[in-house]
């Protein structure tokens, strides 16, 4: 960090915290500065896994959050991670999943 | 179609969030609260705090104004980064910053301690003890002088059970004075180290004594079993002998001293702090301090200001309890010293409180009482804590009849959370305080769960001391602080 120093253990963890959310990426609120390109915070580039989870290894500081968003980012943009083809090979998949926001964790896990 | 013109407008304002600065060998610290964070500033992160105009936190300033005022010894990227650093870490804040409410535990909490009052009786009469004084809340007619081995052994299985899944428990044996019940406590060391045992945990134990009955076949034992050893004692004769005395009014200093130091001579094993106890005429805190490290050979001292309602004579009023914290500075200024050189000082309340500050702790209830710790009576009634066993309040089952009350003590800690104590909501010291003791509440207000408004200053001005001995430690001996991170 260049403004303060961590001089507790307290204040470590705190650090930790605002590396990770700092770093080279600007937050959701902040526009690209000088000339960089605006990416928000928790959303990846298209087609490349692994952002699922936020910093703090839940859902919410993700673009939207993920329950709320499994049905439509997918088929719109890029959505954090690989979904299954819900036309063709695995229409099934989010059958047990009536309310995203509460079911999001019975949604199948399918393998190819 | 026309267009639309979007307004351009400027970001929202920051505000300075909640800490507390201090300073110390011109560095200027942070203690965040409530997170219980330190941080040092940076250059820049000192000339963004200084552009919020001092007191008044409710001014703001946008990220705008900012880069412009800062904008001639820092680059605008500088200062958004520093900006994004102190918003995330919430030293500054936009919007209203909604403090959250520290959590009550949920159900259950597992034990971790329980205190045993071997005895109800004393062969010495302080005049400042709550269980004897006129301040007492303690009934004991009716209740048996000692506890017996039974309730002592059920006392061992309650703790195991409650412990739930934690590898060690402790054992604190408590009074009126600890010793007159030996034998029993001897037993109970033994019974507890094979139930322990069996339950695959590991125990360990303390005990407080006035020390006057102390013997060679007693000290070994406690040596044998590790036994930390608190003993209570108030300084030099002249000092000591004004409140600790025999019941013929005679002092106690000539019995318990050359035991004392048999005591330290003989028991290795663990750790003898003196606990002194402050009252109106014995608060020559540096005084007390030489004498018992010096002359007596304590490498701990701990001291207490007597509770007591503010009628009592003996009760350290307002102005000699600023004079007490005089004190209390003179002795940190040493430890601190002592730090920087490397050395361990004996002075505990220092220790302590620099132990909870490096942690960083943000307390939701000012102790362990009902949480991790509960208290068990004579007769085996459980209580939230020894100064509450045999009382009115603070009832928390019995060890033979039905355990643990636990709808009792969720009820307590519901009702007892910080978040319930509202006068203590804006104060800066409150991650270590948390509302202070239950039991100083009860004596001077008749509730547990009252903010001990009566030391609020107090407490602040020796939290900001502690931060400035802390400051000063981090700065020139930072190693010094790995020791907390041991413990």
């Amino acid at each position: 960090m260049n403004s303060m120093k961590a001089m507790n253990r307290k204040a470590r963890k705190v650090e930790e915290t605002v590396i990770a959310m700092t770093g080279e990426v600007q937050a959701l609120q902040e526009r690209g500065g000088e000339g960089k390109i605006y990416y928000p915070m928790g959303c990846t580039l298209n087609f490349t896994p692994g952002w699922e989870v936020d910093v703090s290894g839940g859902t919410a500081g993700l673009c939207q959050p993920v329950e709320r968003d499994l049905f439509d980012c997918h088929l719109g943009c890029g959505w954090p991670a690989q979904v299954p083809d819900h036309l063709n090979n695995a229409p099934n998949w989010t059958d047990k999943c009536a309310s995203a926001a509460n079911d999001w964790r019975e949604v199948d896990i399918v393998f190819p | 179609m026309s267009a639309t013109m979007v307004p351009v407008t400027a970001s929202p304002a920051y505000r300075l969030r909640e800490y507390h600065a201090f300073e110390s060998d011109g560095i200027r610290f942070l203690y965040l609260v409530p997170s219980g964070a330190i941080f040092g500033l940076d250059a820049i992160g000192q000339e963004i705090i200084d552009q919020f105009g001092g007191r008044d936190r409710a001014q703001g300033r946008t990220r705008e104004e900012l880069i412009e005022i800062l904008g001639r010894s820092y680059t605008a990227r500088e200062i958004q980064t520093a900006l994004l650093e102190l918003e995330q870490a919430e030293v500054i804040g936009r919007g209203d910053s909604i403090s959250k409410p520290a959590k009550v535990p949920a159900g259950s909490f597992p034990l971790q301690r329980i205190v045993l009052n071997v005895t109800n009786q004393c062969n010495l009469a302080c005049g400042y003890c709550y269980e004897y004084s006129d301040d007492k809340i303690t009934n004991t007619e009716g209740k048996p002088k000692y506890m017996d081995n039974k309730i002592a052994e059920s006392s061992i299985d309650l703790l195991i059970r409650e412990s739930a899944a934690r590898p060690s428990i402790h054992v604190t044996f408590f009074g009126g004075e600890t010793l007159l019940n030996f034998p029993m406590l001897r037993a109970t060391v033994d019974y507890a180290k094979r139930k322990a045992g069996e339950a695959g945990k590991t125990v360990e134990f303390s005990l407080t004594t006035n020390a006057t009955l102390l013997t060679e076949q007693i000290v070994d034992f406690m040596a044998e079993h590790r036994i930390g050893v608190t003993v209570s004692l108030d300084g030099d004769r002249e000092l000591n002998d004004r409140m600790r005395v025999f019941h013929d009014g005679r002092g106690s200093y000539d019995v318990i001293v050359p035991r004392v130091k048999m005591l330290l001579a003989r028991h290795k094993t663990n750790s003898i702090g003196a606990r002194v106890t402050l009252s109106a005429g014995v608060s020559h805190v540096r005084r007390i301090y030489q004498h018992l490290t010096q002359e007596v050979g304590f490498k701990a001292v701990g001291f207490s200001p007597a509770t007591s309602n503010p009628d009592r004579l003996y009760h350290i009023g307002p102005q000699k309890m600023d004079s007490v914290l005089g004190g209390f500075e003179d002795l940190a200024f040493e430890y601190r010293d002592w730090a920087i050189a490397g050395k361990q000082h004996g002075f505990t309340n220092a220790n302590d409180t620099l132990k909870d500050l490096h942690s960083g702790i943000s307390k939701a209830y000012p102790c362990g009482a009902g949480l991790g710790l509960l208290g068990v009576g004579t007769a085996g009634n459980v209580s939230l804590c020894h100064r509450f066993v045999d009382s009115p309040v603070g009832k928390m089952g019995h060890v033979q009849n039905g355990g643990v009350d636990h709808h009792a003590r969720n009820e307590f800690l519901e009702t007892h959370n910080l978040s319930a104590r509202t006068d203590c909501s804006t104060c800066w010291s409150r991650p270590t305080c948390a509302g202070g003791c239950y039991h100083e509440a009860f004596v001077h207000y008749g509730d547990t769960s009252a903010a001990n408004l009566h030391y609020c200053d107090w407490i602040r001005g020796w939290n900001d001391l502690c931060l400035r001995v802390y400051g000063a430690i981090s700065v020139h001996n930072p190693s010094f602080l790995k020791r907390f991170d041991e413990q």
